[in-house]
């Protein structure tokens, strides 16, 4: 039995009705955006559920919408059922005020880091997280450097003038 | 010996207090910038606790700012020791987006490539593993064939470690005449080495009895950390990218996926080496069928895409339509198409990722790297607890954890 698109679209608006906001398929693959306090509910039952099997977190990062307002902070996990080797993106949006989001660390160990680098990078709280610190960046760093309003230095600038490397 | 409360000392240790040893972030045994704080009982590492972060440099951030052809050097940093592996991941993620279909020809010489740089990988990883139990001599035998890589990647593209090799589409000239000669002296000098470099190693008594047993992560606990490459294999889980996702026409060729039973570091040795082997009748398969490329198909070297692929310098001053393409792409003027995608390849290390999400500009919106290595270094602290000081270096070096890859 393989597991198609459809069949998880199914199984998942029967088990969460409304709480899947949208579904779309891009380059071969599923992405659902799910309803942000409902992360860890779809996720474990992705996990439980025989048929989908959802048991392997690829990846978990963040994005940063500064224009879509009242869900600027995306999080992003990457899953794959690797029976099926079927791969699938799950979605939140957040506010970027209260960026709350519950921990997959329950189900995946390997979310640890992965969750202390998104929160580094974009200050996603995960609720529950065992550790929350930052992971690459200094720990007296008080912002999120990955957020836009940080933009990079613009290289046409001219103001700048150092002897050894200056431009 | 600090004075630690003994609120973790194991029921009958010896020693009456643990000590705190800091091993790294410089420390040569760790051959990498990173930090453990080890909580020791005696010689036994009762708490083991991970820093990493000391070579972060940003490069998604960076990113966002590069049109996509400027991004191929940041990949080069990421795993060092094979970095072509990372451009071409980097190239298919961007053909990915683009849309771009390349010849057959270009997938073979790829792979080519791609399977060397794993072989120099996987080389770099085993020997080490040989040094950190006493063995400098096969080391510095088998670096020998490294360079033989590297002079490859040097005919190839002109630079050796951080290779930037290829271009969106391809390769940036096909290969010379001396490369393939290259590659023939390749494959026929180092299996005979290979063979002796095993003999030295699965032979020998000290190194079995430190590597039998010692570092070992079950399958279940290492997909639950989101393993994936060589470290994943080694306990008994048969996923290689290669195989389950195929890309660059690796659905071609014939090779087996060697597993291991318990995951320690023996098993990722094993793995490591027997992946070389079939590495190695990758590489002959792909020159096969490269060398059956005859007349004009032996000269394609890259896609048809215009837009993306800098044109032949001939052309830029004889060609208008080449000399605007030229400028557009060296200028990063290319507008990329809006999109999600995802990308990956097996890497050195295992799945290396790359999440790309582009709204319509000239540079990506996003771009974030799945690093094998940043996410399995995390279950370290678990495989080593309990376990003894020099085995846990030993496990350090067969897990192959490359700090640029990690911090990115």
């Amino acid at each position: 039995m393989s597991l198609t698109h459809e069949t998880i679209k199914e199984t998942l608006v029967a088990q969460f009705g409304d709480k899947i906001l949208s579904w779309e398929e891009s380059y071969g693959m599923a992405c659902i955006t799910v309803q942000a306090d409902h992360n860890l509910k779809v996720l474990t039952f992705m996990n439980d559920d025989p048929t989908m099997g959802f048991q392997f977190l690829t990846d978990l990062t963040g994005v940063h919408y500064p224009d879509r307002k009242g869900e600027e902070i995306s999080v992003v996990y990457h899953l794959h059922n690797l029976k099926e080797n079927v791969r699938l993106r799950m979605k939140i949006y957040v506010p970027v005020e209260k960026p709350d989001v519950y921990t997959a660390t329950g189900l995946f160990s390997g979310a640890n880091w992965m969750e202390r680098e998104t929160y580094d990078f974009y200050g996603v709280n995960f609720v529950g997280h065992p550790d929350l610190r930052r992971i690459l960046n200094v720990d007296e760093m008080d912002y999120f450097p990955l957020r836009k309003e940080f933009p990079l230095e613009d290289q046409t600038r001219i103001d700048k003038d150092d002897e050894m490397f200056g431009r | 010996m600090l004075e630690q409360g003994n609120i973790h000392l194991p029921e009958g240790s010896i020693e009456k207090q643990t000590t705190t040893l800091n091993l790294g972030p410089t420390h040569p045994a760790t051959h990498g910038v990173f930090q453990n704080i080890l909580e020791m009982d005696g010689e036994r590492i009762i708490k083991a606790e991970s820093t990493v972060g000391y070579i972060h440099r940003a490069f998604e951030k960076i990113a966002e700012r590069r049109p996509l052809y400027q991004i191929t050097t940041l990949t080069d940093r990421l795993n060092y020791c094979s970095s072509p592996l990372n451009n071409m991941g980097w190239h298919l993620t961007c053909e990915k987006l683009l849309g771009v279909k390349t010849p057959k020809r270009v997938d073979y010489l790829r792979v080519i490539i791609m399977e060397l740089s794993r072989i120099s990988d996987h080389l770099i990883c085993n020997s080490i593993v040989g040094v950190d139990t006493g063995a400098y001599t096969g080391f510095l035998y088998v670096m020998q064939y490294r360079e033989l890589i590297y002079e490859v990647y040097e005919e190839v593209c002109g630079s050796r470690l951080t290779t930037n090799m290829g271009r969106i589409g391809g390769f940036e000239r096909n290969f010379s005449d001396v490369a393939f000669q290259k590659i023939e002296k390749f494959l026929a000098e180092f299996p005979g080495v290979w063979k002796e470099f095993e003999n030295l190693f699965n032979r020998n008594r000290i190194f079995i009895e430190r590597t039998v047993g010692t570092g070992a992560i079950s399958a279940e606990r290492a997909l639950n950390y989101g393993f994936t490459g060589p470290n994943l294999r080694a306990t008994g889980v048969d996923y290689d990218v290669r195989v389950h996702s195929p890309y660059s026409s690796y659905e071609d060729f014939d090779f087996i996926i060697p597993v291991g039973t318990t995951g320690d570091n023996n098993d990722r040795f094993q793995v490591r080496n027997e992946e070389i082997w079939q590495s190695l009748s990758i590489i002959r398969q792909a020159y096969q069928k490269v060398q059956a490329f005859k007349g004009t198909e032996a000269d394609v070297y890259h896609a048809d895409a215009p837009a993306y692929y800098l044109p032949a310098k001939a052309d830029v001053y004889t060609k208008m339509e080449a000399l605007i393409y030229h400028f557009k792409i060296v200028m990063g003027e290319t507008e990329i198409p809006a999109g999600e995608v995802y990308q990956s390849v097996e890497g050195g290390n295992g799945e290396l990722g790359f999440y790309l999400i582009s709204d319509g500009g000239r540079t990506p919106y996003r771009l974030h790297f799945r690093r094998p290595c940043f996410i399995y270094y995390q279950a370290y602290s678990e495989i080593v607890k309990d376990t003894m000081l020099s085995d846990a270096i030993v496990t350090l070096s067969s897990l192959n954890l490359i700090a640029g890859e990690m911090d990115a």
